[in-house]
């Protein structure tokens, strides 16, 4: 070897990625895929209802779940591949966020996780994703509708991202220390989110015309599912009273007013479109869908249906 | 693209208020090329890690968050037009970087470092 080549020492300062496989404490929850929950008291804290508790994360869970599959299938199809990896990342954030919310929905009750044939290795938050049938999923309509164009997109992202992220930050406060956990480690991607989309949201605004109009077409589109996400159902309702949850309704105000910022920066009015009805008065919460999340679910979970015993 | 227009010599084409799309100045075919650098230490430099396509500055910072810090590699991250950056050319290297060659006396190489200061 000449001596002229530099060593690995020698070079480090050289390298953006140096030290980039001894840094494993950034990873709040560790780089293996074992058990998502692993290093976090995942005992119930006393006082906590733990089927209250696992009902609740499963509705948060299935927001991300619901919400990450819509959002990943935009990869490959992006108007730019910079946009590609963002959105991708987008969805991996949310997965990440699903992951540990059904995992801890099972480990609360594990009467909520659906029955797998004998020898399956799929663990409880699998089951939960790939096992059930759209009327037991307890995501909000919002997360669900069918894609559209890029407008879309950016529209979803932002309402989606600024009503969960005023939920988060009071979730933080939890009593259940995984769902307190989740909440500190969501906020920040939530964060990065809302930024993401609200800046695309003021530039096709004030593109041009073409993009202003597909961008106020996108908020009409999907303006009567907002309200529906500051709806109160007796599982939040009982999970807030337990420290556990947080009221949805309580922080209306305060999304209401970052999502005012976005639109006054954006010159864009307030949309006046009536908000969708229930189902006999059931939504999303309830376990009434439509027919888009069954679609959305015949192929998502096809696979793992298929293969209920296979390893992965 | 050529002038059609009745002024270009092409025959009397009258284009005033029509929409011909003649003198609509074509969409930007691409956004700009952007260079990133990215810091991966508190006390170490920004280094070049690659470039990106993005539509403005602050979009920039963004993607080169999600294509160049994944896996958590830096702490800072700076993001410049590629065309800002004035390069020198190849073709200048022999002018530009060789008579420093036998210049021994500008290498401090006549000091003794102690072991505990790195990066030097």
């Amino acid at each position: 070897m000449p001596d002229h080549v530099h060593t690995s020492a020698e070079d480090e300062h050289d390298s953006a990625y140096a030290g980039l496989l001894v840094n494993d404490a950034h990873w709040a929850f560790g780089t293996d895929f074992e058990d998502p929950l692993a290093g976090v008291d995942t005992t119930i804290p006393e006082g906590i209802d733990a089927p209250t508790l696992a009902a609740y994360a499963l509705m948060l869970g299935d927001d991300s779940l619901v919400m990450s599959h819509r959002i990943a299938e935009w990869t490959s199809n992006a108007p730019d591949l910079e946009d590609d990896i963002a959105l991708s990342n987008i969805a991996l954030d949310l997965l990440g966020q699903s992951r540990l919310l059904l995992a801890r929905a099972a480990k609360a009750d594990d009467s909520v996780v659906p029955a797998l044939p004998e020898g399956s290795p799929a663990p409880p938050e699998d089951a939960l994703a790939f096992f059930r049938e759209a009327h037991e999923f307890r995501n909000v309509r919002f997360a669900e509708v069918v894609n559209g164009d890029f407008a879309e997109a950016t529209v979803r992202v932002l309402l989606f991202s600024v009503w969960r992220l005023a939920v988060w930050e009071r979730l933080r406060a939890s009593t259940d220390h995984v769902l307190s956990a989740v909440a500190v480690k969501g906020v920040k991607e939530l964060t990065y989110h809302r930024d993401y989309a609200a800046r695309w949201f003021v530039t096709l605004a004030q593109g041009t015309e073409e993009s202003r109009s597909r961008l106020l077409a996108a908020l009409d589109e999907l303006w009567p599912l907002w309200p529906e996400l500051f709806d109160t159902h007796p599982v939040e309702a009982a999970a807030a009273a337990s420290g556990v949850g947080v009221d949805p309704a309580t922080v209306r105000e305060a999304a209401e007013a970052v999502l005012d910022q976005v639109l006054t920066a954006a010159d864009v009015p307030r949309p006046e479109v009536a908000r969708r009805s229930g189902v006999l008065g059931r939504t999303g919460r309830d376990g009434m869908h439509g027919e888009a999340l069954s679609r959305m679910l015949a192929e998502m979970q096809s696979v793992a249906r298929a293969h209920p015993r296979g390893q992965w | 693209m050529s002038n059609l227009s009745a002024e270009g010599g092409h025959g009397a084409v009258p284009l005033a208020g029509v929409p011909t799309g003649v003198d609509v100045p074509a969409p930007e075919p691409e956004w700009p090329l952007y260079e990133v650098f990215v810091r991966g230490k508190r006390g170490l430099n920004h280094v070049h890690v690659g470039s990106l396509h993005a539509a403005d500055d602050r979009m920039a910072l963004l993607h080169a968050r999600d294509v160049y810090t994944r896996r958590n590699e830096g702490v800072s991250i700076w993001v410049v037009r590629a065309d800002a950056i004035t390069a020198s050319s190849p073709d200048e290297k022999d002018p530009m970087f060789a008579p420093s060659g036998d210049k021994v006396y500008r290498h401090p190489t006549f000091y003794d470092i102690p072991d505990n200061v790195p990066h030097i």
